[in-house]
């Protein structure tokens, strides 16, 4: 099930830029933990970094350790693919794949996996579209494509498909920046719904946001642009936003700059 | 996002439009767009007209022909028309014309595909532009290069691949091989697959880089290998473009001229091997005999044109209807 994500000095590099510096963090299993920070600031390249998705951009290329419980993500002889079988990923923009339909969007990491039988993929596609909170609204419309549903929808269709696969962390780059309030909440509700059963990782840079639905929140910042982003600090989500340690962190959640 | 509730009272709905009788109706229009909409409608409207000017002129000639026939139109296996009593049909030659595309198909789309697959998703940049520069030399070969090409290398060194295939599938009769001079369809169609090799790779080449990124990152998120990124997203994606393409290249085969009259060795019966030499294709029938036809055998030529249009656009109906079929999947929804 859940589990911890332990870094240690990451750095992550597009070519000879370096985009991050010198991250250490823990991330404690089944919990919510956001990502904050101004724009340029890393934190999607971080999150990236957390399921090898960083160095399928050309040049990209990180440095450091990323620990899952014992496991080592970018030790030698690890494949990306299987990092990223244990490690789910939501985008800011919902990506259903658009040639397939609802259910086979929802079946196809387990198809990736091996082959099933008919009624196990059914039992899973159900379960996964419920946990997502899809399943009364598209039950009736399985086989139509998924691209027909609405922007909220989708985007939990792409939640559904994450988790179907059952994986130990799940990522979210910013799975709200394109949706309106209303789809909004119900991912929110979701999130909270979906830590009791894994690792929950979100950027966003909707501060509202990460004081709702995060346990702990992590402050990222540069010092210029063309500067490498780095972790100001990351505290229990309460913290951060009533009394952070660290004045960047006050000035940049009561909106003096960024 | 606030949930605190919004208490405000809603806007007032803007006025209704005051509508002026008779002239209201219609929206004021620009003259750009108006100058834009009649260059667009006209334009469209001229390869209309061109379209049926075509058909118009095939019909009304071949007609004149086919009066005439003696034989069936279209399945005498004779091309006479120089007597007083012309037999002439196309059974052959249509047998010929989608026999020969349909090798060149065979051949040429996987290999097209892997190619532009190879110069979207493995191959390094640094190498991906300059194959995809010699592919476009390809399609920059003249057709008569290719024919020569074709005639005075091809056919004499496909003795080995004749040989080999006689020995191990001859018995199936359709590569039978009696030992003649390899100027046969098999030898055709392989000269056509290479000529439309370009055009298929290049549009499906185009084709798989306009893939949505977010779609392979979809499936490389859900722990897909590069093969597997590429079966899930890259090919559905591309699938109607690939369809079309082949078109494109299918549509080049079916009307290929100097490239077969070159190599094929002609005569007017249907061989049930496509190892052995003889045969024919519409566009090389014309091209051989219209030189020294008489008016009316230029007339059974065009009625032959007129079969070759039909079949072309009955193909390109069929993958249009193919394209159609699943266009709520394409992906031109995302």
């Amino acid at each position: 099930m859940a589990k911890r994500i332990d870094v240690s000095g990451l750095s992550a590099y597009y070519g000879p830029f370096r985009a991050i510096e010198d991250i250490s963090m823990t991330v404690e299993p089944r919990s919510v933990t956001a990502f904050i920070g101004p724009s340029g600031c890393g934190k999607s390249t971080f999150l990236r970094t957390l399921n090898r998705m960083h160095e399928v951009t050309p040049g990209g290329r990180v440095e450091g350790k990323v620990m899952l419980d014992a496991e080592d993500l970018y030790g030698t002889g690890v494949d990306p693919v299987t990092v990223r079988r244990e490690v789910g990923m939501v985008f800011q923009r919902p990506n259903p794949f658009p040639t397939m339909s609802v259910y086979d969007n929802v079946a196809a990491g387990l198809r990736l996996n091996g082959s099933y039988k008919k009624s196990q993929l059914d039992d899973v596609v159900e379960k996964s579209l419920r946990g997502a909170n899809l399943w009364n609204e598209v039950k009736d419309r399985l086989n139509k494509p998924g691209s027909g549903l609405s922007g909220g929808q989708q985007q939990r269709l792409c939640i559904a498909r994450a988790i179907a696969v059952e994986p130990k962390v799940l990522l979210m780059d910013e799975p709200c920046s394109a949706l309106d309030p209303i789809s909004t909440l119900a991912i929110e509700d979701l999130i909270g719904e979906l830590k009791q059963r894994f690792t929950i990782v979100i950027v966003t840079h909707n501060m509202q946001q990460a004081a709702r639905v995060s346990d702990r929140t992590a402050f990222f910042n540069l010092a210029a642009v063309g500067q490498p982003g780095r972790l100001i600090e990351i505290d229990d989500t309460e913290r951060i936003f009533s009394n952070p340690s660290v004045q960047a962190t006050e000035d940049y959640i009561s909106g003096r700059f960024g | 996002m606030d949930t605190t509730q919004i208490t405000d009272a809603p806007p007032p709905s803007p006025r209704p439009p005051v509508l002026v009788p008779g002239r209201a109706a219609r929206a004021a229009t620009r003259p750009g767009d108006r100058v834009f909409l009649g260059l667009a409608r006209g334009s469209g409207i001229f390869l209309l007209l061109v379209m049926a000017a075509i058909a118009v002129f095939l019909t009304w000639r071949a007609a004149a022909a086919i009066s005439e026939d003696e034989g069936n139109f279209l399945t005498t296996f004779e091309w006479n028309t120089a007597g007083t009593e012309p037999v002439f049909g196309i059974a052959v030659l249509a047998y010929g014309t989608v026999v020969s595309s349909v090798i060149a198909m065979l051949i040429a789309v996987p290999i097209a595909v892997a190619i532009a697959l190879f110069l979207t998703h493995y191959a390094p940049r640094r190498l991906s532009g300059p194959i995809a520069y010699v592919i476009d030399l390809l399609a920059a070969v003249p057709s008569i290069v290719y024919g020569l090409w074709g005639a005075l290398i091809l056919v004499p060194h496909m003795n080995g691949l004749f040989g080999w295939l006689d020995d191990y599938l001859g018995w199936t009769g359709v590569f039978d091989w009696e030992g003649g001079p390899a100027r046969s369809m098999l030898t055709v169609g392989i000269l056509l697959a290479v000529m439309i090799l370009p055009i298929i790779t290049n549009v499906s080449r185009e084709v798989f880089r306009q893939v949505p990124r977010m779609h392979e990152e979809a499936a490389l998120a859900l722990g897909a290998t590069r093969w597997e990124v590429i079966r899930m997203a890259v090919l559905p994606f591309g699938r109607s473009g690939v369809i079309s393409a082949s078109m494109l290249g299918l549509g080049r085969a079916l009307g290929e001229t100097m490239a077969v009259a070159t190599v094929l060795s002609p005569d007017f019966l249907i061989h049930g091997s496509l190892l052995n030499p003889g045969g024919g294709t519409f566009a090389q029938n014309i091209a051989s005999k219209f030189g020294e036809a008489d008016e009316f055998g230029r007339d059974a030529l065009i009625a032959s044109g007129l079969v070759l249009f039909v079949i072309t656009l009955l193909v390109n109906g069929a993958a249009r209807a193919i394209i159609a079929r699943r266009k709520e999947y394409s992906g031109a929804n995302a």
